[in-house]
């Protein structure tokens, strides 16, 4: 690091916190540098191949589920007995991508940590996406998608009521309550940010655009109080509710009897294994983007230090789950339990199971070293190996304990078509293409909340002193450091 | 058209007056001296939640928070109820050997439903208290208002103020340290 001592934001002195934003900018040089962002009149190179590409294979998806539609479910890999597989395997993992972001948004806001505030309304983003794909392989999975409105519970013709003791009802309860609590956080968030956008508009569209979208928005105080009021609130309901939401995903599975899925420790290691996934997918977006687009002052290297322990300490969780699914299926003597995972290990899908375990298990623990946790490319390569490992943890759970359950008569080996592995790429390609869109046309960087952990705002004062704009809690320190001179209002 | 006559618009009417100010300090205080000047018709914008601000103006603790607890307490009893009667009373079907209706398999449905419209009421709740959508307010005449979603901080004294005079005022304004004091007028 050609960096000072006292500007290294990875620098681990406890009596010397660096700033959150790096380079001391102003008010205004924030508001451009992120708003210039949404405002190009052409995108880069880079971002029109992308999207090209990621374009290309949302409209496989679409014509994926077309086929699909018209042909029926046979044209999935599907057999008796593992009548699960990429529909379900694909749920969990987009599902479980979002959970970062609302641990994120919500989770790091009550803990008060302010260095959030750089990366939330990016995992947010990614959080709507990712709910969005998850919630199409259910709607699709049910063989006759066109009657998927019967889970609703509506008063109808058919006098029928739908059976709310089924995991897979409450499924539907968690995921649309998800994505809607989501949507909200993350609108309400972006409201001032959408006034910057009509403030700085210069052509007609996109003044009426944005001026709709920020609802009059104009930075009252009285709204602001409210503002900061219900951030709060949703950030409270937020936080239960992302757990929740992963617990419900697992009762899919926990609830049943076959052995393999009837677990306790089912709910806590699907939350641990949704936040680990969810981290790596916001490096694995945030590090190019923010070289891209030269964020590197505001998603600092130490945002990225802070996540990849994240990373680390829910990857040791997952890595524990696994272990202890063993020692439970051992110490339990029932004799299914213990086959199944004798076979998860050493039958017929090992090389499922041990890419997972290298993936989630092995690579993460470069992290515990310094200097993987702040090189970016080495970062970047474990998020992907992570995410590779996450998608494979969530097939091993659903697909071998399936295929070979209590009546050897009855085993089977699940192999995926075409038209499944299409699907899969083509949900990835539908994710991008909406996250590309979104860091084309939207404030990616929440700009006044990282305006209000920045030293201008003056949290040092007064009866929020000491929440302010460093990394910890430690007021007053920057002062002696940074020669004062750091803000405006000085 | 012809023949139309045509009438000059009427002269533009002040609306209020805008003091901007380019540091939190300086704007805090004087949003405080305002309040305690007397004047009752004013706000103060900020790009940023300044801190300190509710107190600067003495604005009372919202009462969201209980709109939102009863949009919690409505969806808690509200999915408890739906779950009963759908599954316990108005469609009642033996599956699995299960209970037609019992509290341990309600709860996630009804968690769900505590959290929606919890949310929803917060949400919701919230636009209607700061009357959003509000596409048009006077302010949004001024131009230099454009920056009060940037980095500058207005503070804005309406001319309905029984104390708004306008030159007393534009000075006071200038008193408190604003950089600029701008006219705010409505056609």
């Amino acid at each position: 690091m050609s960096l000072p001592a006292h500007l290294d934001p990875t620098l681990d002195d406890p009596t010397s916190r660096p700033p959150l934003v790096l380079g001391q900018p102003s008010f205004a040089e924030i508001t451009e540098q992120v708003s210039a962002i949404a405002e190009r009149p052409k995108p880069p190179l880079w971002w029109t191949v992308s999207f090209a590409i990621s374009l290309f294979f949302a409209v496989v998806l679409l014509a994926m589920l077309g086929y699909l539609f018209v042909t029926g479910l046979g044209v999935w890999g599907l057999n008796m007995p593992v009548a699960w597989g990429f529909a379900i395997v694909n749920f969990v993992f987009w599902v479980g991508i979002g959970h970062a972001g609302t641990l994120i948004s919500a989770i790091l806001f009550l803990f008060r940590q302010k260095w959030r505030t750089a990366i939330n309304r990016f995992a947010e983003g990614m959080t709507i996406f990712a709910v969005i794909c998850a919630g199409l392989f259910p709607a699709i999975h049910t063989g006759r998608p066109w009657f998927d409105y019967w889970l609703f519970p509506y008063p109808n013709q058919m006098q029928m009521w739908p059976n709310f003791r089924s995991p897979l009802m409450w499924d539907v309860f968690a995921v649309s309550t998800y994505f809607t609590v989501s949507l909200m956080f993350w609108y309400v968030g972006m409201i001032p940010d959408l006034a910057t956008l009509r403030d700085r508009a210069k052509t007609r569209a996109r003044q009426i655009v944005y001026g709709i979208l920020a609802l009059g928005w104009r930075g009252s105080a009285r709204h602001w109080h409210r503002y900061e009021r219900v951030y709060l609130l949703l950030a409270a309901l937020a936080t239960p509710l992302v757990l929740s939401v992963h617990s419900v995903v697992s009762f899919d599975f926990a609830v049943s009897q076959l052995p393999g899925w009837h677990a306790t420790i089912f709910p806590p290691y699907f939350v641990a294994g949704a936040i680990f996934s969810g981290f790596a997918m916001v490096l694995t977006l945030l590090i190019p983007i923010r070289k891209a687009f030269g964020l590197e002052n505001i998603v600092t290297v130490r945002h990225l230090d802070n996540m990849a322990k994240i990373l680390l300490a829910t990857g040791l969780m997952v890595g524990y789950a696994y272990g202890i699914e063993f020692f439970t299926a051992w110490y339990s003597g029932n004799h299914f339990e213990a086959f199944t995972f004798y076979n998860r290990a050493l039958g017929p899908y090992a090389w499922a199971y041990w890419i997972m375990v290298f993936c989630n298990v092995v690579v993460p623990q470069v992290l515990w070293f310094k200097k993987a946790r702040t090189t970016p490319w080495i970062l970047m390569v474990t998020s992907i190996l992570v995410n590779v490992g996450m998608w494979f943890e969530r097939f091993v759970i659903t697909v071998t304990s399936l295929s070979r359950d209590f009546l050897p008569s009855s085993w089977g080996y699940y192999k995926p078509t075409w038209v499944d592995l299409l699907t899969l790429a083509g949900s990835f390609g539908l994710f991008f293409t909406l996250f590309l869109l979104f860091i084309r046309f939207l404030p990616m960087i929440a700009m006044a909340e990282v305006k209000s952990v920045m030293p201008q705002a003056g949290l040092e004062r007064g009866p929020h002193r000491g929440h302010g704009q460093y990394w910890g809690e430690i007021p007053h320190q920057h002062e002696a450091i940074l020669g004062g001179d750091n803000g405006e209002r000085r | 058209m012809r023949g139309a006559e045509v009438r000059p618009l009427p002269p533009p009417t002040l609306w209020g007056l805008a003091g901007e100010f380019a540091d939190v300090d300086r704007f805090l205080a004087a949003v405080e001296a305002c309040r305690k000047e007397g004047f009752v018709h004013y706000d103060a914008h900020a790009p940023i939640p300044v801190h300190g601000l509710d107190e600067a103006m003495e604005i009372r603790p919202s009462q969201l928070p209980k709109l939102v607890f009863l949009g919690g307490l409505l969806g808690c009893l509200g999915g408890l109820a739906l779950q009963w009667w759908t599954n316990g009373v108005d469609y009642p079907f033996r599956i699995s050997g299960k209970p037609l209706f019992a509290f341990p398999p309600a709860i996630p449905v009804t968690f769900e439903m505590t959290v929606l419209f919890s949310a929803l009421f917060a949400v919701f709740g919230l636009l209607v208290a700061n009357r959003h959508p509000e596409l048009y307010h006077p302010l949004f005449e001024l131009p230099a208002f454009a920056k009060g979603s940037d980095d500058k901080f207005f503070l804005v004294i309406e001319a309905r103020d029984p104390r708004f005079a306008e030159e007393e005022t534009s000075r006071f304004l200038q008193r408190l340290g604003a950089v600029a004091v701008h006219r705010v007028e409505v056609a």
